[in-house]
């Protein structure tokens, strides 16, 4: 897919959010486009579910604009909500009805009728996998099928835009495996944008994330383009039997080296040596025939990846 | 349009039955009006229902805050209003919504009631006229008390708060054009006071006197408070 030629999804133009004193949204500026899956990221607090708020009408926002599929927010709100299919943080459900009876009170206020309303409500059950609990009291529920209520009456109008925040809270791993299945399935035709404070479950689905933290956007772009642009130099470990100051001093002759820290509480004389550089380049090849020249048995050399998660501690750590 | 106010209407009415409350206080409440029908028909020999339609404001009092209580109450307890609200659905929409189905459960307590008057008409002949006439000024005064039930609940996520400041929003209203009141105050304003009043535009329809001031008063009395209903789910006033 190539991303500048498809048209635009949704639209965040200057939107900031105040309550009373608290700036939560501050001049947020995106667009995510059609067809993607577009990650929401932050730690909690940062104003992801205000954003969301906004975009889905439940608050208006201080100040900025709207587009949903080109349609202002503030011009024609109930047209934004027909497109728009949305799961809320704590997945807000009515617990006294059953399952179809509440997805059937969501497509009828979801303009939806007669055959047509109950292909979607079929189809809604085998997708989310509740055909066996269609008659069940949704209070009575497990936590993993009532996200699964809530997914399915988030879909049930075939929504263009998918909105979801923290979808898997609560939920244990096999269920996060398979409502990730759903999403990435969902995502193959949809436009989904998901809200997770969660780094490693937007990154196994994400097109494309936003970083956001106290209200501001601190990163921006493909899981690949974050890690890249936020690599300050590349860590390597080792574990090598020598003289301790020996191995000291021979590895810091070697350029690019920033800091060296040794371990030396391992048996039989081994020892675990963290190296910074200061370079993106490979000091692999170095390291090695340095090793080799010192004649220290080698056991373990690896060069550790920038991973996702030290980039978003890195940019949402509080200034303090 | 219609069809999102009926899927509210349905959802809302349906609801109220599947909670036990409902059936609770249906029974208070045929009990209770039925008690104070039947007691002047045992002790002395009467049968009409004045007095029942006269205890009708008093009784509506309590009865009333209890089926409006949960109804913004639980949706903000509960979150389900962040859903509710971004659904494509206007607030009105769901404020009428709610406000049929609650209306269409007191009248279906009313409904039960009319037992009273079938008994009336096979052991006597009584005037038809006032019974009418005081089913429909109850089911008007109910619809107003409702809207205020509905609107006092929009402003809470507590239950209880939401029924005792109904209650006490009914009262008030109720008292203030009462002789008690408009005793105190200064003479210009007395007519103001007892036109607000709910109570005195009961009088007359009980007396079975269909005045189109009153009709109009507790219709008014009803739009006023949906629409502050409204705006007050407009507002939104949390985080």
């Amino acid at each position: 897919m190539n991303p500048k030629s498809t048209p635009v999804m949704l639209t965040v133009n200057g939107l900031n959010k105040k309550f009373g004193q608290v700036h939560a949204v501050n001049n947020l500026n995106f667009e995510v486009r059609k067809g993607e899956v577009f990650g929401f990221l932050g730690p909690n607090g940062a104003g992801k579910s205000t954003t969301m708020r906004i975009i889905t009408c439940f608050i208006p926002a201080t100040s900025g604009n709207v587009l949903v599929d080109g349609i202002d927010l503030a011009v024609n709100n109930l047209e934004v909500r027909r497109r728009i299919g949305y799961l809320p943080e704590s997945t807000p459900l009515y617990s006294d009805m059953t399952v179809r009876e509440y997805l059937t009170f969501v497509g009828k206020v979801r303009s939806l009728k007669g055959a047509k309303l109950k292909s979607r409500l079929d189809e809604m059950f085998t997708v989310c996998g509740l055909t066996k609990m269609a008659s069940r009291q949704i209070g009575k529920l497990s936590k993993g099928y009532r996200q699964r209520v809530g997914l399915a009456q988030a879909m049930i109008h075939n929504p263009d835009l998918l909105i979801l925040d923290e979808p898997m809270s609560g939920l244990d791993p096999n269920q996060i495996i398979e409502i990730r299945h759903l999403i990435k399935k969902i995502g193959e035709e949809k436009t989904v944008i998901y809200c997770s404070h969660i780094l490693s479950e937007v990154s196994a689905t994400c097109d494309r994330i936003l970083i956001i933290r106290e209200g501001r956007i601190v990163a921006s772009g493909t899981p690949e383009e974050l890690t890249k642009g936020h690599e300050s130099g590349s860590r390597y470990t080792l574990r090598v039997k020598g003289e301790k100051s020996s191995i000291e001093s021979n590895l810091s002759a070697i350029e690019g080296i920033s800091n060296i820290d040794i371990n030396d509480s391992l048996k039989n004389g081994w020892h675990s040596v963290q190296i910074h550089t200061t370079a993106k380049d490979d000091i692999g090849e170095s390291l090695f025939n340095c090793i080799v020249k010192s004649g220290w048995s080698l056991s373990e050399l690896r060069r550790d990846q920038t991973s996702l998660e030290e980039v978003f501690t890195q940019l949402t750590r509080s200034n303090q | 349009m219609i069809q999102s106010v009926a899927a509210v209407f349905k959802k809302e009415f349906t609801s109220y039955f599947i909670s036990p409350i409902a059936y609770v206080f249906i029974i208070v409440f045929l009990v209770g009006t039925n008690f104070m029908f039947f007691q002047p028909f045992f002790l002395i020999n009467q049968a009409d229902m004045r007095n029942y339609f006269n205890l009708l404001p008093w009784v509506f009092l309590f009865f009333v805050p209890a089926i409006t209580m949960r109804s913004w109450a639980e949706e903000k307890k509960s979150k389900t209003m962040e859903l509710l609200l971004t659904w494509p659905i206007s607030d009105t929409q769901v404020v009428l919504g709610k406000f049929f189905a609650s209306f269409a459960f007191l009248a279906s307590a009313a409904l039960l009631s009319l037992t009273i008057p079938i008994t009336l008409f096979i052991i006597g002949n009584p005037d038809p006229g006032p019974i009418i006439g005081g089913y429909a000024g109850a089911l008007l005064m109910g619809a107003a008390y409702l809207s205020i039930g509905l609107w006092v609940s929009s402003h809470t996520e507590n239950q209880i708060v939401a029924f005792i400041l109904a209650w006490v929003a009914v009262f008030i209203l109720m008292i203030i054009g009462h002789p008690m009141v408009t005793m105190k105050l200064p003479s210009m304003l007395v007519p103001v006071f007892s036109y607000i009043g709910l109570f005195t535009h009961f009088e007359s329809i009980e007396r079975g006197v269909i005045d189109s001031r009153d009709v109009i008063y507790y219709l008014s009395m009803t739009g006023v408070f949906l629409f502050l209903n409204t705006q007050s789910l407009g507002s939104r006033k949390y985080e």
